[in-house]
């Protein structure tokens, strides 16, 4: 039986309105194979609220112009909304100073600027950065470049069998070589919370800066940088209700005043000759050329409407979904879930004897449920478990039990065709 | 959409019991494909008698379609040349991609099972990846005298 009944409306205890919610979000309404649409690959990418998209398309209709360059009125308002959206991140994540907030491209941006700018100048042969073996390629990659360019080495810190950061294990990691912890908030392909404070309050004994890949845990829980203590925070638009191709760097004023230029251009100079370049100051010494204007601006739109919704409410939600999907996954015979840590995410990854994930997900779409399949860019993970892929379900505020149940009844279908 | 095009009954018998499943060691032909996506790998293995495929195996893991499709492989081109082999391979690419081939299906036996394929092109290069591996298999067979380093197919 199910862990909540699942109520007609879709209501739920919390107090969210989630089918006034879902009135909000106008992809969620439309028939995919005849079947109305159940979108539960959140993790990859989330929906766009009207609110999201009409404030783009206003932009565009009256505002456009480039930033900090014109004296005339839409340059001006554009300047306006731009900052004003960094000054909205900045009270979302409880950042003391707009200075502190970077407009980038994305998580995967935010991580390579630090690796470039903050970590390769100061490493040397001998010289460690740990990651933990749960981390998305975008929180590897980087480090394993910088440390190619510098001769130091990267370090794994391992994990359980139920999708946990192995605590006991990093404090025999952590040491006099490490230079930088970078560890994932929440795992994306396993769901776990990994509790990172405890984390951060061992690196800071040891003097060790600290970076989080926070791109799947911004979408889901309230984020405060400063009770965090971390030195780095990496987010993107894109899960979060807003656009794609925007995301943030959050980084210590001191840290980011001390580091160089990650790539030159217009914008983050102040006087340019042949002879002798200086740059601007904070945030913009990190942001060369023309940015994502529209997408700062969706990003405030998408963090308004989150913040309308309440984060707290929406993380209580989603894990009663989370709750609910478990026990009606934990139900049908051959299913394995892959990430059983007690702290998780609306994220259940999984999979099922004799049927490949490719084609659950097939199946699955044949039903109008999307998840998404695969290694989820964190292929190390896949390894651990020795899978060559699971199926992910995830899920935001604006799904319901009735949808856990669609996606329960497609993979019963899914057995009946290739069981 | 028709789940059932592309899950046709003798594609879900080949998953579930592939025929010509194993190695043959030692092979005169042996190439491995891997298809990153979805994280499919499959080894396949050939024995010839001059121009003539005489054996073929395969193995690995994949789902479903290229489990089926590289079992129902093993059944099509065990006996052929390899001008015939490559005529078959040109007919499959044209079947798994093209919305109107020109190919007789008559001609392709339990092979056109899979021309439901098409209507889903995530899946297309699940059911391709073995005829690519069996490929260059031959063609690695060709070369073998020049010592060409085995490199594993990847369909990205």
């Amino acid at each position: 039986m199910s862990a909540h009944p699942a109520p007609a409306t879709g209501a739920a205890t919390v107090g969210l309105d989630v089918a006034a919610i879902r009135r909000d979000f106008p992809v969620l309404h439309q028939s995919i194979n005849g079947k109305p649409l159940v979108y539960l690959d959140n993790a990859a990418s989330s929906q766009r609220p009207r609110a999201v998209i009409d404030t783009i398309a206003r932009y565009y209709e009256h505002d456009h112009a480039n930033v900090h360059r014109g004296v005339h009125t839409l340059s001006q308002r554009a300047t306006d909304a731009y900052e004003g959206a960094r000054e909205v991140v900045r009270r979302f994540i409880n950042a003391r100073d707009t200075k502190e907030v970077i407009f980038v491209r994305g998580t995967t941006e935010a991580v390579n600027l630090v690796a470039q700018s903050f970590a390769r100048p100061r490493l040397g042969a001998g010289d460690e950065i740990l990651i933990s073996a749960l981390e998305h390629h975008a929180n590897i990659v980087p480090w394993q470049m910088v440390c190619e360019q510098t001769g130091a080495q990267l370090r794994v810190i391992p994990i359980s069998r139920s999708g946990e950061v192995d605590f006991a294990a990093f404090e025999q990691l952590i040491g006099p070589r490490t230079r930088l912890l970078a560890l994932a908030h929440v795992s994306n392909a396993l769901g776990t919370i990994v509790p990172v404070e405890k984390f951060i309050a061992v690196a800071r004994r040891h003097g060790v800066p600290v970076l989080l890949d926070g791109a799947q845990a911004i979408p889901h829980s309230k984020v405060d940088v400063r009770a965090l203590d971390c030195d780095f925070y990496c987010f993107s638009g894109h899960k979060m209700l807003g656009p794609s191709g925007i995301g943030i760097l959050y980084g210590r004023q001191q840290l980011l005043e001390a580091m160089p230029p990650w790539q030159g251009g217009g914008d983050m100079i102040l006087t340019v000759s042949f002879e002798k370049t200086t740059y601007n100051q904070l945030p913009w010494k990190f942001e060369a050329g023309t940015p994502h204007i529209s997408g700062a601006i969706g990003l405030a739109a998408a963090i308004q409407y989150l913040e309308a919704v309440g984060m707290e409410r929406i993380a209580a939600y989603e894990g009663q979904l989370l709750d609910h999907a478990t026990q009606r996954l934990a139900q049908i015979p051959g299913l394995r879930l892959i990430g059983t840590a007690p702290h998780k995410a609306a994220v259940a990854s999984f999979v099922m004897d004799n049927i490949h994930p490719h084609d659950i997900g097939t199946i699955l779409d044949t039903e109008g449920v999307a998840i998404r399949t695969g290694h989820h860019c964190a292929m190390p993970v896949m390894d651990f478990f020795q899978v060559p892929a699971t199926a992910r379900a995830s899920f935001a505020f604006y799904n319901t039990f009735e949808e856990v149940d669609r996606l329960v009844a497609a993979l019963e279908h899914t057995r009946q065709v290739l069981g | 959409m028709d789940l059932k095009d592309l899950y046709r009954d003798v594609i879900v018998d080949h998953n579930r019991n592939p025929r010509n499943f194993g190695k043959l060691v030692p092979a005169d032909a042996h190439a491995d494909g891997h298809n990153p996506l979805c994280g499919d790998r499959l080894s396949l293995y050939v024995n010839l008698d001059g121009e003539r495929i005489r054996e073929v195996k395969f193995d690995g893991s994949g789902c479903a379609i290229s489990v089926a499709s590289a079992s129902l492989l093993t059944e099509a081109v065990k006996g052929k040349t390899r001008e015939e082999v490559h005529a078959l391979f040109e007919n499959m690419h044209q079947l798994l991609t093209q919305q109107d081939p020109e190919v007789e299906l008559g001609k392709l036996g339990k092979l056109a099972a899979l021309s439901g394929v098409r209507e889903f092109p995530a899946r297309v290069k699940c059911a391709s990846l073995c005829w690519h591996t069996l490929n260059a298999a031959l063609e690695r067979q060709t070369e073998a005298h020049t010592d060409v380093q085995s490199k594993a197919v990847s369909t990205e």
